[in-house]
């Protein structure tokens, strides 16, 4: 039975002219989450690509209009002084930064958890300074050090996690409100702090899915929050 | 258990590249510009390429004491420049923690029939190429990252721009070939079989794909992005011009932003005149082209 020859036989009409289907569908994609990736500088496309795939609207941020009506973010992996400095160029720092305390997810990816964090071993200020946690960049080494290894992050289930180090930050201190969710070795390698997620590694790299449906559980949490 | 050099570490440090610009540098002092002005990374040479085509002889890799006062001066990676084949160059930067190895066709060859095997390093490496045979002859030999070829120190794009548009029509044709049409591409190619079937399959290289070599404005970077490329780099171009921060923060800008051409002819403003003379390529002679190195 074809798909449409079963509405013919229920005596209903076909989709497309049933007034609720028509209506329901507007909702599902009002529904869908809009999630921005920060495309100044980075693996950009492997983001978009993991967030597209996992059925979220996927939005290339480069400038403040299309930051508007964003329910999350994700800063990718790449040079965090670049993408820092083409932040502060483009005057992106102070509307995310805001639209982070007012409660949007912001996920951050190696050099995205530099631009988070609160401060940066080494260097003058920080980017937008969101996360209440301290970073030392490139703590293991240049990339010939650069390695892969699995993690243990019973956040997101038992089973152990890809995560690919590349001339990778660690976090040094975190303060009161940040739970860390993963370690290597000694080093914290993965926090979250309310709305914000930061990793040293790249989630994005490996075929494994479960970090940015973890976020963006959070991202559907923090929409139902502004909703309710 | 972690695992250092595997392709995926390779290949990933030279995606965290990706929509930046990499910029030739010959001092420490260079570096810190090319940092502060948004470089991705910097490469580390003891002559840009314009100057080595001026000063003629053998160009070899930097010396090691200057590849290290710039890997001390700037927190972003650092690339240096190998021989083409010479193992011995590229053991001596991978021991000194070079970031990235270009084996690259600025220098004078070291080897005329072989490039190095690549495989054995846990160092990336960058490699030239002047087509999608030649992408793929780079890649089964261990490149984790290709870029065009070009006509390095000429300040002329046409090269660069040949190779993008060449490697990418490569790419469509075999896109939609049937796999028995596949195999006597292969041959004609002479790129290896598997490599072609997943170029085939996915659309694109299996990693990235930069622009170099005669890139001597904004516009210019932009255009080689236009052309699907992943990112820059700048040789003679910004340390050759008469404003090099400002070269270099403009050139960094057009990058980023390549689709938008208002900004570009803004960040332009004042700087064209002061690009590069440049060397028209007719004029120069066939044994002096760069790009012919290496096959």
């Amino acid at each position: 039975m074809s798909f449409y020859a079963r509405f013919i036989k229920k005596g209903t009409a076909a989709p497309w002219r049933r007034p609720f289907r028509i209506r329901r569908t507007r909702w599902e994609r009002d529904e869908s989450m809009r999630v921005g990736v920060l495309a100044l500088q980075g693996d950009v496309s492997e983001h978009a690509r993991m967030l597209t795939e996992l059925g979220s609207q996927t939005v290339l941020v480069k400038r403040r209009p299309q930051l508007e009506g964003l329910q999350g973010l994700v800063i990718p992996g790449g040079e965090s002084t670049t993408i820092g400095k083409l932040m502060r160029e483009y005057n992106l720092l102070l509307p995310i930064r805001a639209m982070a305390q007012a409660g949007m997810p912001v996920f951050g990816t190696c050099a995205g958890l530099i631009v988070l964090a609160k401060e940066i071993e080494g260097a003058s200020e920080a980017h937008l300074g969101l996360m209440d946690i301290g970073v030392n960049r490139n703590s293991f080494g240049r990339q010939r050090e650069s390695f892969e290894t699995d993690l243990e992050i019973f956040e997101i289930g038992t089973d152990l996690f890809p995560a690919v180090f590349i001339r990778a930050p660690h976090v040094t201190w975190v303060g009161d409100g940040v739970r860390v969710l993963a370690h290597y070795q000694d080093r914290v390698v993965a926090v979250r702090e309310n709305n914000l997620l930061g990793l040293s590694f790249h989630p994005e790299l490996t075929g494994d899915a479960r970090l940015h449906q973890y976020f963006l559980s959070m991202v559907k949490e923090s929409v139902k929050v502004f909703e309710g | 258990m972690a695992k250092i050099g595997t392709d995926i570490v390779k290949r990933g440090m030279a995606e965290m590249q990706k929509g930046g610009v990499i910029m030739d540098v010959v001092t420490a002092e260079q570096a810190k510009i090319a940092e502060a002005a948004g470089a991705v990374a910097v490469m580390a040479l003891e002559r840009v390429p314009s100057d080595i085509r001026a000063a003629g002889g053998v160009a070899r890799m930097a010396d090691p004491s200057l590849i290290e006062s710039i890997m001390k001066s700037v927190s972003v990676p650092v690339m240096a420049k190998c021989r083409i084949g010479h193992i011995v160059e590229a053991r001596v930067l991978e021991s000194m923690g070079v970031d990235y190895i270009d084996e690259s066709e600025v220098l004078t060859p070291a080897d005329d029939k072989y490039h190095i095997n690549k495989r054995d390093f846990t160092v990336p490496f960058v490699c030239g190429a002047r087509n999608l045979g030649e992408a793929l002859r780079r890649i089964v030999e261990g490149a984790s990252m290709i870029r065009t070829k070009g006509e390095p120190g000429t300040g002329n794009i046409i090269e660069a721009v040949k190779h993008q548009r060449d490697m990418q029509a490569a790419i469509r044709r075999v896109q939609s070939m049937s796999e028995d049409e596949l195999v006597a591409e292969s041959k004609n190619l002479a790129a290896p079989f598997e490599l072609l079937l997943e170029v085939h399959r996915t659309g694109k290289l299996p990693l990235v794909n930069f622009a170099a070599g005669g890139i001597a404005t904004p516009a210019d970077a932009a255009l080689m992005m236009e052309l699907g490329s992943d990112g820059v780099f700048v040789g003679s171009g910004i340390f050759k011009s008469d404003n090099p921060e400002k070269f270099a923060r403009a050139i960094v800008q057009a990058t980023t932003h390549f689709k938008d051409y208002v900004l570009i002819g803004e960040v332009s403003k004042g700087l064209v005149e002061f690009a590069m003379k440049g060397i028209e390529l007719s004029t120069l002679k066939e044994e002096d082209r760069m790009a012919n190195r290496g096959w």
